[in-house]
């Protein structure tokens, strides 16, 4: 078992103590790094620290170990996601210097189709620009016909190699302390010693049980299980049937919190969120009216290609740090259901920076590592309770009809303010922190706009004596 | 356009920005080229003339100034809007974000010092 973070509060507290002088760990000339996992955590904070390092002057070393090799088929190359890259982080990484070809977006989406039972109504990004990207993080499919696409992973891990990091292909089946630093060791070789662990091996792998009893403090965080299904349909019928928009589903599907439908290249993902999902509660959303509404006749009975129950985390790790190692992405904290690759992003880069500016200690990760994913926790708080609201929404005809009369107001009329459009676009997109949502929902127009549509839609039609 | 791209797509001599509009964003050029252009006396002056990957109307994203040159598509190019209000969040939270925008405006006071000697030693 992990150690528990109650026993070792004391420990702790004196872990993170700062503690000056030489004898604080640093990254200096000739400093061996381990990256475990080369997902989006692990290449990204391969990426920043390489490039950090190079700006300060200072040569490290860099190796990466992954076990998956991103060119091949699923589950081989798969890291189980829906494979959204969203718009803020499309943004951000463009900043960066980090562009993603047409070789790696499959599809650029632009807007998002809001499917209740009351309608559907179409969110358009606010420049009309494709800003959001459907990729694909393995090589596809279990039945992928032939390789149009890059795997957006292997693309982060060819640009990390680019820059100077060694791939050692292989699962890590050791992880051991040699003095204050750690040992790594793969199946059939021998151990090697770093100054520095970054441990990017989501939720779902067996690697992190090589962490207990290390007496590090750590533990996972907690999970809930999705689904995720591919469907091939060909590049063309994906784009008849789906355009280039991401369609959400609201429906009031018992222990059904969210669903999704995205257009890939030659496949479009259905993704599932819920309590206890299984393959009945599949069954009720792929027949339920609005999807076969949304997938058209020519959609027939298909076949899923690939489909995998993969765990994500909705609640941080507890001490995701400790002197010499740091977990990041999902198996440190992530985004509640939302943008996980843009966690990754922030969670890689905040821990590389701290690595080569500050320094490797568990005091240098709790000063300033851990502001960044405790600004994600707080943010999840609220997350949770949007989330909560909209099962509300979920639940009531009146709610859905309130909210998908005020959308398409907004949709239809050009002049008009896109209060709720703007709401729903950052909610479901992952666009923009859930504080900064919720806030937006708190405005009097915003309030009395929604007040007013679920009056109307309570008295109309004479329908709302008879809601649920 | 091509349905596996992100950005915008636009055309041979179309405008991305005009000099003096207000500017909240500024541009990551995905694909193709554009130039930057002021008028000077009726007559249009080309400053520059940038391509993949480079950065273009950067200046709005610090200064809350009217654009200083107009940018044109210079044949077909494909362009990403990066919102003012979403990168200084993200550079608040972590300013080494900066870095390359801070690289690429260095470089340009770079070409411009050059550009200054050339014309003051009449070269």
């Amino acid at each position: 078992m992990f150690s528990s973070a109650g026993k070792n509060s004391t420990e702790w507290t004196k872990l993170i103590q700062p503690e000056e002088g030489p004898s604080s760990p640093k990254l200096d000339d000739g400093s061996k790094v381990a990256v475990i996992g080369s997902g989006p955590a692990g290449s990204f904070f391969s990426y920043f620290l390489i490039d950090m390092a190079e700006r300060i002057g200072i040569d490290i070393q860099v190796d990466v170990y992954e076990s998956r090799d991103f060119s091949q088929p699923a589950p081989l190359g798969c890291n189980m996601c829906g494979g959204i890259v969203s718009e803020s982080l499309v943004q951000t990484l463009a900043a960066e210097g980090i562009n993603l070809p047409p070789t790696v977006i499959q599809r650029g989406i632009d807007s998002y189709m809001l499917h209740m039972d009351v309608g559907s109504v179409s969110i358009q990004t606010p420049l009309k620009e494709m800003r959001i990207g459907a990729v694909h993080r393995g090589s596809g499919p279990r039945d992928v016909r032939e390789a149009k696409w890059e795997s957006f992973d292997g693309h982060l891990q060819k640009l990390v190699l680019k820059k100077g990091a060694e791939l050692i292909r292989g699962r890590v089946d050791e992880i051991a302390r040699d003095d204050s630093r750690f040992q790594v060791k793969i199946k059939g070789g021998g151990p090697e010693v770093y100054d520095l662990l970054a441990v990017a091996v989501g939720i779902n792998s067996p690697t992190l049980k090589l962490f207990e009893g290390l007496e590090i403090c750590y533990e996972p965080p907690k999970a809930t299980k999705t689904f995720i299904r591919e469907y091939y349909l060909g590049q063309q019928m994906v784009g008849k049937i789906l355009g280039s928009s991401m369609h959400v589903f609201l429906l009031d599907i018992p222990r059904l919190e969210f669903a999704a439908i995205i257009p890939k290249g030659d496949y479009v993902t259905v993704c599932l969120l819920g309590q206890d999902i299984d393959n009945s509660l599949v069954q009720s959303f792929m027949d339920s009216r609005e999807v076969r509404r949304c997938l058209l006749p020519e959609w027939g009975a298909k076949e899923g290609s690939c489909q995998c129950w993969p765990r994500i985390s909705v609640e941080g790790a507890i001490h995701p740090f400790s002197d010499r190692v740091v977990f990041i992405g999902d198996c440190g904290v992530t985004r509640l259901y939302k943008d996980g690759i843009g966690a990754a992003y922030r969670t890689a880069k905040a821990a590389a920076t701290t690595a080569v500016f500050q320094g490797v200690s568990a005091a240098d990760f709790a000063k300033h590592y851990w502001p960044v994913c405790r600004t994600i926790s707080s943010d999840n708080a609220i997350g949770k309770l949007s989330f909560m609201a909209t099962r509300q929404i979920q639940k009531r005809r009146f709610a859905r009809r309130a909210l998908y009369r005020m959308t398409l107001a907004e949709q239809t009329d050009e002049g008009r303010r896109r209060r709720m459009s703007m709401v729903l676009w950052d909610m479901f997109t992952g666009s923009a922190p859930y504080r900064e949502v919720f806030l937006r929902t708190l405005h009097p127009v915003f309030l009395a706009r929604l007040l007013w549509n679920v009056a109307v839609s309570v008295l109309s039609f004479g329908e709302g004596k008879s809601e649920r | 356009m091509d349905s596996s791209t992100l950005g915008k797509v636009y055309e041979d001599g179309e405008v991305i920005v005009r000099r003096g509009d207000t500017g909240d964003s500024m541009y990551v050029i995905q694909e193709g080229q554009v130039e930057v252009l002021v008028e000077k006396d009726g007559k249009e002056v080309r400053l520059r003339v940038l391509g993949d990957g480079e950065f273009v109307g950067e200046m709005s994203i610090f200064e809350r100034e009217v654009r200083s040159a107009t940018v044109r598509a210079l044949g077909k190019a494909r362009l990403l809007t990066v919102d003012k209000k979403n990168l200084l969040r993200r550079i608040h939270e972590d300013p080494s974000l900066a870095f390359r925008i801070i690289e690429t405006m260095s470089r340009r006071i770079r070409d411009l010092t050059n550009e200054v000697v050339r014309l003051r030693s009449g070269g």
